[in-house]
């Protein structure tokens, strides 16, 4: 257990009749880290990570957990991590408790040891008041905890998460992600996707932005960021008249283009400190403005502009 | 912090498994119904039916069918449990079961010996209706168990085909048809419910061709003469066979993976 990566990625390659589902995708995920794959409906997201975890027969490339090549070593590699699937993976014709139980004694837990394993992820999950009625009148929320708490029986240092908040509701959500947290506090590594940006941008320490199989781009969320450019810069001028004047100043200050829509000006900085001396400029040649914003680039803009036009 | 594990082995994993199954058929009992309902109705259909034109009176046409029905009861029995498995697949629960550390067979195995429960509701509810009707097996009680149990085993063996069968399907609803099909021509193309001397040679050759017909035929013979018959040693040897075969076959099946 000595692998630096907590996983390695070598051009995993799927095909499904004669479409390419997977594309050539390589990356690492690093101890203690949590990497979000970010990707559209049908980008991929799920075929890798079935991949990854052993689920799904790999048609090139290679995966190894913590130095283990998952193909050849598939039973020790699935005992190192924890997987909660994208669909609900637990049994729904029988209790919480049931479910944890069996899915206790499965991981080789003896009957004592499963038995307080239960119990404790009954409490850390606040399923104990409904642990013994069937799944059937679980709530979704309630039901993600369960199908979460079901991977986290043997503690594992490796945990998968597929779409983890997709239909929850927004304090549910928040709920989900404050779990998350916890866990990457207890030093698991976490491997999560999303098609959203804002889950990735809040959890993830590192993105891979995937559509159409391929993978478009990697990096933190900062680095996506900037790679879109600035900071975007919006204002109104309050005389039309001045647009040309205005413009004209922006360029030679800036050195960047402005787009304009009658008296809306938007331009962007590539850093913020830019802006005062421009508003002084402006001021300087009786340009007077209003209607003001600056605005940081959003993942969703990193999200357009790599997915876009492709879809 | 680690939780102390060890490695699960494949008989305390397919015990798991079994209790699992046998947790989701107790939370849901309307399961039996069918091998309830079923050998009932055509105890009583057949019997009321055919009795007076083939063997002159229904009494003396429950040694007959009794076995008949039995071990078409066994039949339907065993495809519940292609179809089971098939649902399962889809539900994403086995995706579970798939990415634990455990013997491959376990989840499968688990949901075939969780069946025989099944199995034996439908012997039990088989023999009591006959009982019932007025079939009086003269071989005695012991001899009636020992049958019961041969049924239950050739039904546990002929699981394991549908179980490969669900493994292979589309859907729990094709399992289901497919499954009714297979048990309809080979319990009506045996001798379940008519004396075989009554068939033109064509129908024999067919009807000596399905295997039904020795597992039907063993059952009958245990019953009546109340002793252990070759061709009761041949039906256990088939049904080990057919376990030999299909219980590696299911589990190729399980792990094509796509
Ligand atoms: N078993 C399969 N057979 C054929 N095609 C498949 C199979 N599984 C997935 N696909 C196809 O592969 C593509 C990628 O699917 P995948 O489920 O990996 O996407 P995803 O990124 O997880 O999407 P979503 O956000 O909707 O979950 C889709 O076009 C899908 O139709
Ligand atoms: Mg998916």
């Amino acid at each position: 257990m000595n692998a630096v990566n907590a996983i390695e990625v070598n051009h995993l390659t799927k095909k499904f009749g004669n479409k390419t589902v997977v594309d050539n995708i390589s990356f690492n995920v690093k101890r203690g880290e949590v990497f979000g794959l970010l990707g559209p409906n049908g980008a991929g997201k799920t075929t890798t990570l079935r991949m990854i975890t052993t689920l799904l027969k790999i048609d090139s490339g290679n995966v190894s957990i913590f130095g283990h090549d998952a193909a050849k070593e598939g039973r020790l590699a699935r005992s190192m991590f924890g997987l909660t699937g994208q669909y609900a993976s637990v049994d729904e014709d029988i209790s919480a408790r049931e479910n944890l139980m069996i899915f206790s004694r499965l991981n080789g837990l003896s009957r004592a040891a499963s038995k307080q394993r239960t119990q404790e992820l009954l409490e850390e999950f606040s399923l104990v008041n409904s642990a013994d009625k069937p799944l059937k009148d679980f709530s979704g929320g309630m039901r993600r905890r369960l199908d979460l708490a079901v991977s986290l029986i043997t503690r594992p240092a490796l945990i998968f998460l597929d779409e983890p908040t997709t239909g929850l509701d927004p304090r549910t959500r928040t709920q989900m992600w404050d779990t998350i947290r916890r866990l990457v506090e207890q030093g698991s590594t976490i491997v999560l996707t999303t098609q959203y940006l804002d889950e990735a941008d809040e959890l993830a320490d590192r993105i891979a932005v995937i559509d159409h199989g391929k993978l478009v781009k990697i990096g933190t969320p900062e680095e996506l960021k900037k790679q879109i450019g600035g900071t975007k810069l919006n204002f109104t001028i309050d005389q039309v008249s001045q647009r040309t004047l205005a413009e004209k100043l922006i360029v030679n200050q800036l050195g960047q283009s402005v787009s304009c829509t009658g008296p809306n000006l938007s331009t962007s900085l590539s850093s913020i400190s830019q802006l005062a001396p421009l508003l002084e400029t402006l001021q300087h040649s009786q340009i007077s403005i209003g209607n003001l914003t600056v605005q940081e680039p959003s993942l969703d803009d990193v999200f357009m502009n790599l997915t876009v036009g492709k879809n | 912090m680690e939780v102390q594990t060890h490695r699960g082995n494949i008989v305390m994993n397919t015990a798991t498994m079994a209790y699992r199954n046998l947790l989701k058929t107790i939370h849901n009992p309307d399961q039996f119904m069918d091998v309830i309902v079923q050998p009932i109705m055509f105890m009583l259909m057949f019997g009321y039916l055919f009795g007076g034109a083939i063997s002159g009176n229904v009494k003396s046409y429950l040694p007959t069918i009794v076995p008949g029905i039995l071990i078409q009861t066994m039949l339907s029995a065993a495809s519940g449990s292609g179809s089971q498995i098939r649902e399962d697949l889809d539900s994403g629960v086995f995706d579970r079961f798939k990415s634990l550390p455990m013997a491959h067979i376990a989840p499968l195995a688990g949901q075939l010996f969780a069946d025989i429960l099944r199995l034996v509701i439908a012997t039990i509810t088989s023999l009591t209706a006959g009982y019932i009707m007025g079939w009086r097996p003269v071989a005695g009680f012991g001899w009636v168990v020992v049958s019961g149990l041969l049924a239950i085993f050739t039904g546990w063996a002929i699981s394991w085909i549908f179980a490969l069968l669900g493994l292979l399907a589309k859907s729990a609803s094709s399992v289901q048809s497919f499954s009714l099909m297979i048990m309809l021509t080979l319990t009506f193309l045996s001798n379940a419910f008519i004396p075989v001397s009554t068939l033109s040679k064509t129908m024999k050759f067919i009807v000596y061709m399905n295997p039904i017909t020795y597992v039907i035929t063993a059952v009958r013979q245990i019953l009546a003469t109340g002793s252990w018959t070759h061709e009761a040693v041949l039906v256990l040897i088939f049904g080990i066979g057919i376990v030999a075969v299909f219980a590696p076959l299911t589990v190729w099946a399980y792990n094509r993976n796509n």
